[in-house]
């Protein structure tokens, strides 16, 4: 075991001072050194995107990132995105439209789908399709996921400016 | 009594949690003072394990423990049995550590328990295996072969079982007579589950009171209690409480009593402390139970008429290397069984041979064993058909089983109870334009593109089961199901049930239907599932059996609650119980409806009981013990649209549409999203995924890297609707609808890219049809043209 860095991150608008192994993962830094298990661990191989959070703005598989490399950087994971009383539109569409069924590999998707929207807010079915290649879903077939992405682009190009979570 | 919610597409009340991140999943839990848990596997397949040397390990800082199956044996723990037998059956032991001989790789040599999940997983690394590989074997037909390396040293011949259901002499001079006869030789590819959530377990044991509780990725904890209870570590019932809390998709592969949960309760005790441990995706692709993996000589005979007169068909089903929970009755009873499908066959023959062999085991995997019969049965058809020179549709039209022939016996033991299965064929037909798809496809052949149409009908039987039927064909277990009705003194209501949801919806679908019961709001009742400590008891979710037969209980729980709840408001309102109502969410005197009292009251006076019957028990809940009467059978047509390109050797789907038949429709926005979900499993066994073994019985594709799971962009917007038959016997006439999709979209999706292929002079591919195979396939046959 190598010595622990000491690491200063932003998440969910909270600034978080940690030592941490230098080997240790975003993800396992999120869940279980603060306790934010909303973000999940699906694969060992980065291809599930479970574990998709936002650092910086940018869409990220945190199961890729070494949590030190997440050392002054600004992290948005599921639980920063919006709560029962005010969901993201993203939310709003997966509950709408029956987007999940287990639940698992929703957040990623949903991180995922926030940030495509945020690069694309009115994609075609064929370019939501491409872009949640990264995210598997072993519940849907992607059918109404498909469907929640087009609610929430949708909702959200009926507001004033892109609602942004980061 | 009309219904405010039945037929709803409600949204989920479960949604909430699960896209605000708040879910709470086994691995999510931790608790004070918990240890962590990894395993050393075998990197082999087959081995003679000399020795085990953890000294190493246990000097690792933070190591607690390192356990052994000698050590667990020693300590009373016995193997994992199986939960159905067949008379002649062979079950081995299989111990939740190995002791002797690693079986298959990912076999559990040793546990290493350390202070975190990290520092077990790097001891795991320093325990020191003295492993004499041994010749493997991975496939089923080799395990068969004399000479093979046995699995089990006292199973020499690795044959686990043999099973056979029908007529023989009958189907053998049908054959005999036959105008025409097909045969095929299929192989049914082995499959991952591949739930999204890894399994993951966490016990806890308590000193003071000897209780222990486990967590556990399960879709049926009180399975569990009484395998471990009973069977394997004889801890008093009582005094083990399993919880399946949050649990991210199950697909069967959560059915199983798996080592891991053997492990961590004994290393709680052992320790005294709580212990976790949770899968790698790499541990998942090597440990939990396989689906599938068949190698079947399948044959269909037809009279001049183009009736069939018989089906007949040999499978060699792989087991693996052990036997777990349902394994033998998944390629026997759910498979043998329903190879009439949805048609008049009078004669039907099934031999299964089921060895064991060097791999992971293999045990129900959504549908689990009516997709392997469904896909056999259909392929059948689709080439038969051909060889009449007859459209696929029509032959199948020809032999359906007719609507007035229900209650319909199969010569494969089943009774239909109740099917309309023409005019179901003919809604899909209509609705994707078959005879314009055709046309199209004719056209487009000409322009050098290759469309196929593969238009299946399917029937399944489900709703898991008649205790006494099943009990008397090999089960171990009942499979009634049980439901507690429980209302508070301020009229809400609890929801107990012994089945367990794990992306089914029922938290909304069950409410749904006990709020139109009781006339309540449905946001006033609450399903609980999942806890051993909770609810009377249960047999879980799979075999599409939580609505037909979870619900049924519920249901008739809930009518209990309503006819007493007639005697309270009878006592109340001074009148006879034969002449309350139950309206508009009131309980009152027939043709006097300002004499009336609403549930609340009711509930409130059953929990004071001071103005209350003399002759009736305060208090307001029920219990109810439902065992179906059959199987229900759910039915449907399916049809997929894929173009094949010639030069890639690439499938796309073009159009999937299906129409459903599970009777009524409790919720269609969760009904639908079940049928769009199994249709991408069952498209993904027909196109991209396969658990390849090499001849040393290593696994292949033991990643996502390599094992391909369906994608977005894999799959369309599905067409979909649904034609009504109810059941005849349950309370809402309700059928499954779990595993429709999954049973009928191999078999659609794999006729569609034959038929795209028949140009070719393909008559049969295995699956998955990966560009690779297609094109070596048309490349072969191209060359071939070339060559005459």
């Amino acid at each position: 075991m190598a010595d622990k860095v000491h690491i200063k991150v932003v998440v969910n608008g909270v600034e978080r001072h940690s030592e941490v192994e230098p080997r240790l993962l975003l993800v396992h830094y999120l869940r279980e050194t603060l306790g934010l298990t909303g973000t999940h661990v699906g694969c060992d191989t980065s291809q599930c995107g479970a574990c998709t959070v936002h650092v910086d703005g940018q869409a990220v598989k945190s199961c890729t990132m070494f949590a030190v490399q997440a050392d002054g950087s600004s992290v948005t994971t599921i639980e920063g995105l919006g709560s029962p009383g005010s969901l993201h539109p993203v939310q709003e569409g997966f509950w709408e439209m029956h987007g999940l069924q287990c639940g698992f590999c929703t957040p990623g998707m949903i991180m995922a789908t926030v940030d495509l929207l945020n690069k694309n807010p009115n994609p075609s079915e064929a370019e939501i399709r491409h872009a949640l290649e990264g995210n598997y879903c072993r519940c849907t077939g992607y059918h109404n996921i498909v469907r929640a992405v087009q609610y929430a682009a949708d909702k959200m190009a009926g507001k004033v400016g892109v609602a942004a979570d980061d | 009594m009309a219904n405010k919610f039945f037929g709803k597409a409600m949204k989920r009340v479960e949604d909430p949690r699960f896209i605000t991140g708040t879910g709470n999943y086994t691995d999510d839990m931790s608790l004070p003072g918990m240890a962590e848990a990894a395993m050393v596997r075998s990197p082999y397949a087959h081995a003679h394990i000399k020795k085990i040397d953890a000294s190493r390990a246990l000097t690792y800082p933070g190591v607690l423990a390192v356990i052994t199956g000698q050590e667990m044996k020693d300590a009373g723990i016995n193997g994992i049995p199986t939960g159905w037998l067949h008379p002649g059956i062979k079950t081995p032991p299989h111990y939740a550590i190995t002791i002797d001989k690693a079986r298959h790789v990912g076999d559990i040599v040793a546990a290493v328990i350390a202070e975190s999940r990290q520092i077990a997983e790097d001891a795991a690394q320093l325990v020191e295996v003295d492993y004499e590989p041994l010749p493997a074997v991975a496939l089923g037909s080799d395990a068969l072969k004399p000479g093979a390396p046995a699995v089990h040293d006292d199973v020499p011949d690795n044959v686990c079982f043999t099973w056979s259901i029908g007529d023989k002499a009958a189907v053998d001079a049908a054959f005999a007579s036959a105008y025409k006869t097909v045969k095929l030789n299929l192989r049914n590819n082995r499959l991952v589950p591949n739930a999204m959530e890894p399994r993951a377990s966490l016990a806890q044991y308590l000193k003071a009171s000897d209780e222990y509780t486990l967590w556990t990725t399960s879709q049926n904890p009180h399975i569990h209690r009484l395998l471990i209870a009973a069977f394997i570590m004889g801890i008093p019932e009582h005094k083990l409480r399993v919880i399946a809390p949050d649990v991210g998709g199950g697909f069967g592969s959560k059915i199983y009593q798996y080592p891991e949960e053997i492990i961590v309760l004994y290393a709680a005790k052992k320790l005294n402390r709580p212990v976790k441990w949770t899968a790698r995706r790499s541990e998942s692709f090597v440990t939990d139970s396989h689906g599938r993996d068949h190698e079947t000589v399948a044959e269909m005979a037809v009279d001049q008429n183009g009736k069939i007169t018989a089906v007949r068909v040999d499978t060699i089903a792989n087991m693996g290397a052990y036997l777990t929970t349902f394994a033998p009755a998944v390629p026997t009873y759910l498979y043998g069984c329903l190879l009439a499908g949805t048609y008049t066959t009078p004669h039907i023959y099934c031999h299964v041979t089921a060895p064991f062999t060097h791999t992971t085991p293999v045990d129900a995997y959504r549908g689990a064993g009516r997709p392997e019969a469904t896909y056999l049965l259909e392929r059948l058809v689709d080439v038969m058909a051909h060889e009449l020179g007859m459209d696929p549709v029509e032959f199948r039209r020809k032999n359906l089983i007719p609507p007035d022939a229900f209650p319909y016996q199969t010569p494969v033991a089943l009774q239909y109870d109740s099917g309309n299965y023409e005019a179901n064929l003919d809604k899909a037909l209509e609705m994707v334009g078959y005879q314009d798809l055709r046309r199209q496809q004719a056209e487009l052949r000409k322009q050098g593109r290759y469309i196929g149409i593969g238009a299946i009908t399917f029937i399944e039987a489900c709703g898991l089961a008649p205790s006494a039927l099943v009990g008397s064909l090999g089960a171990q277990a009942g499979q009634w199901e049980s439901a507690l009705v429980r209302v508070m003194p301020t009229g809400k209501v609890e929801v107990f049930t012994g089945t367990h949801s794990h992306g089914q919806g029922h938290e909304t679908a069950f409410a749904q239907v006990v709020a139109d019961e009781l006339q309540i709001p449905v946001e006033d009742v609450v399903l609980v599932h999942g806890d051993t400590g909770r609810m009377p008891y249960g047999w879980g979710s799979y075999g599409s059996r939580s609505a037909p037969t979870g619900l049924s209980a519920i249901v008739l729980a809930t009518r209990k609650i309503t006819d007493k709840a007639k005697k309270i408001a009878a006592h109340l309102l001074e009148a006879s119980p034969d002449d309350i109502v139950h309206e508009d969410g009131k309980f009152m005197v027939k043709g006097v409806p300002d004499k009336a009292k609403t549930f609340f009251d009711i509930a409130l006076m059953a929990h004071l009981a001071h103005n209350y019957p003399a002759d009736l028990e305060p208090g307001l809940e029920a219990t109810h013990f439902y065992d179906p009467k059959n199987f229900v059978y759910p039915f449907g047509t399916h049809i997929a649209v894929v173009e094949v390109d010639p030069d890639t050797g690439k499938v796309k789907l073009l159009r999937y549409l299906s129409v459903d038949d599970c009777g009524p429709v409790i919720n269609p926005l969760i009904a639908d999203g079940q049928v769009h979900g199994g249709i991408a499993q069952g498209l993904g066994q027909a196109l991209l995924e396969e658990a390849v073994y090499d001849k040393e019985g290593q696994i292949l594709s033991g990643n996502f890297l390599e094992y391909t799971l369906p994608r977005a962009d894999d799959m369309v917007q599905i067409e979909h609707d649904h034609t009504v038959t109810p059941c005849p016997h349950n309370p809402l006439g309700i059928k499954g609808i779990g595993e429709a999709g999954t049973i009928a979209s191999t078999a659609a999706v794999a006729n569609a890219v034959m038929d795209a292929l028949r140009p070719f002079g393909i008559v049969h591919l295995d699956m998955p049809y990966t560009p690779e195979k297609v094109w070596r396939a048309i490349h072969g046959s191209r060359l071939a043209q070339a060559a005459d």
